[in-house]
């Protein structure tokens, strides 16, 4: 039997995917990436050279100007090797009380100590990649070597003051699956990642987050190639769970990619799903997009609703 | 048939139920019952379960707990050394009857 489209799934259970209040911007600097991990849902990489504009960095905190987010989340690729990233957290800083760096760990650990400096001084969160305590999982999907680097990032990270209980620069953590399989319940691996990563290495951290894997770009790629793809697809609509629709990022997020269009979330960017299927750039738009405005889905939005879902 | 083995038997396990419903009622519940969190985790469990799975050498088994493994966050390294346990106990066990083989050997010897 085949794959239920997730339209005929939210239907079924008499759901409909419309926005709430938009609270977080999401950037996305480019798809420019040190690392080619093979879970990657945007297929970025060394070659790509996607990369946002000074320009558009300008477009993009006029926006966030006009709009009042909770919270803005700066992603990539690797938002390191944007030349722009330092004018981008410097402008957006005062725009939201929250702005978040997603960090694959060894881009950064290439930089030099000035971007350092200005995440702790902007107060920036780092949610870092750290897909698994074993290093031959870790390795393989992000590279070899990249486990080995990570930890001594995290150990750095930990010497400025990031991560630390009751301080005021946040270290969390992301983990994807290592394969074709679903996240683990989040609560008791953040408890073994707290125990484990403190007993080997002495890394604290805040807090983390477990996310199912798209399938979308290098991952559908290799779900296909390796034989696993509709049994994926069917483990992920076999795990819907219709308690998780509500609190999906998507009904309070909007993403904007590095030419600056928007976008309902980041699997929508990789699919090339614009936000109420039209192109519109971040600059000719007043305000966020409006509560009770529908969201692009298709049935990569399987991998939210799985479970307890991805918010 | 093929084979004796088929993954997309693994699904059809609950067909088990049609001839003998109550029978299979009961063996679900309880199955459910101990997987569920006890004073031992999901993960925890898993683990035995992939190791029991190794002994009885059942395909069925060792596919749906290496994913359940997975899926419960233990690592390669974690399931690798159970099958290290598994290997040991079901190793010593014939070698712990090596005694037995030197009790007999030493009745019938002079």
């Amino acid at each position: 039997m085949g794959l239920e489209p997730f339209s005929g799934t939210l239907a079924k259970h008499r759901l409909k995917l419309v926005r709430n209040q938009t609270v977080t911007l999401q950037v996305n600097t480019g798809l420019l990436c040190n690392q080619r991990c093979r879970h990657c849902h945007l297929d970025a990489g060394p070659k790509r050279k996607e990369n946002m504009s000074a320009e558009t960095v300008n477009d993009v905190a006029d926006f966030a100007g006009r709009c009042n987010f909770e919270a803005i989340d700066i992603t990539g690729g690797a938002p390191e090797l944007n030349p722009h990233l330092g004018s981008l957290i410097e402008k957006l800083s005062p725009l939201a009380p929250r702005i978040m760096l997603r960090s694959n760990l060894s881009a950064l650990y290439r930089q030099n100590d000035r971007l350092l400096d200005l995440l702790k001084a902007n107060r920036v969160v780092v949610v870092a990649s750290f897909p698994s305590l074993n290093l031959g999982q870790a390795d393989s999907q992000r590279g070899q070597g990249i486990f080995e680097i990570s930890i001594r990032m995290l150990q750095k990270l930990n010497s400025i003051g990031y991560g630390r209980n009751g301080g005021d620069l946040q270290l969390n953590l992301v983990s994807n699956p290592t394969g074709a399989f679903l996240p683990p319940n989040q609560q008791e691996t953040e408890k073994r990642y707290h125990r484990v990563l403190q007993q080997r290495w002495g890394i604290v951290f805040n807090h983390l987050y477990n996310f199912a894997n798209a399938p979308l770009g290098r991952f559908r790629q290799w779900l296909i190639k390796s034989g696993n793809f509709d049994n994926y697809m069917d483990r992920l609509a076999s795990n819907f769970n219709p308690c998780a629709v509500d609190g999906l990022m998507c009904r309070s997020l909007v993403s904007v990619s590095w030419d600056g269009y928007l976008f309902d979330c980041d699997f929508n960017l990789a699919r090339g799903l614009f936000m109420e299927g039209q192109k519109i750039h971040v600059s000719d738009i007043q305000g966020p997009p409006a509560k009770g405005s529908p969201i692009s889905i298709a049935n990569h939005c399987y991998t939210c609703t799985a479970g307890s879902g991805f918010t | 048939m093929d084979s004796y083995y088929r993954p997309k038997d693994l699904p059809k396990f609950e067909e088990i139920g049609k001839d003998a419903p109550e029978l299979a009622r009961k063996f679900f519940d309880y199955y459910n019952s101990v997987f569920a969190e006890g004073e031992l985790t999901g993960r925890e469990k898993a683990l035995i379960a992939l190791a029991v799975a190794h002994t009885v050498q059942c395909p069925y088994c060792i596919d749906a707990f290496t994913q359940a493994c997975l899926e419960k966050g233990s690592n390669l390294a974690e399931m690798t050394e159970v099958i290290h346990v598994t290997t040991a106990i079901r190793g010593g066990a014939s070698l712990v009857h090596g005694v037995q083989m030197r009790n007999i050997a030493g009745k019938l010897s002079m």
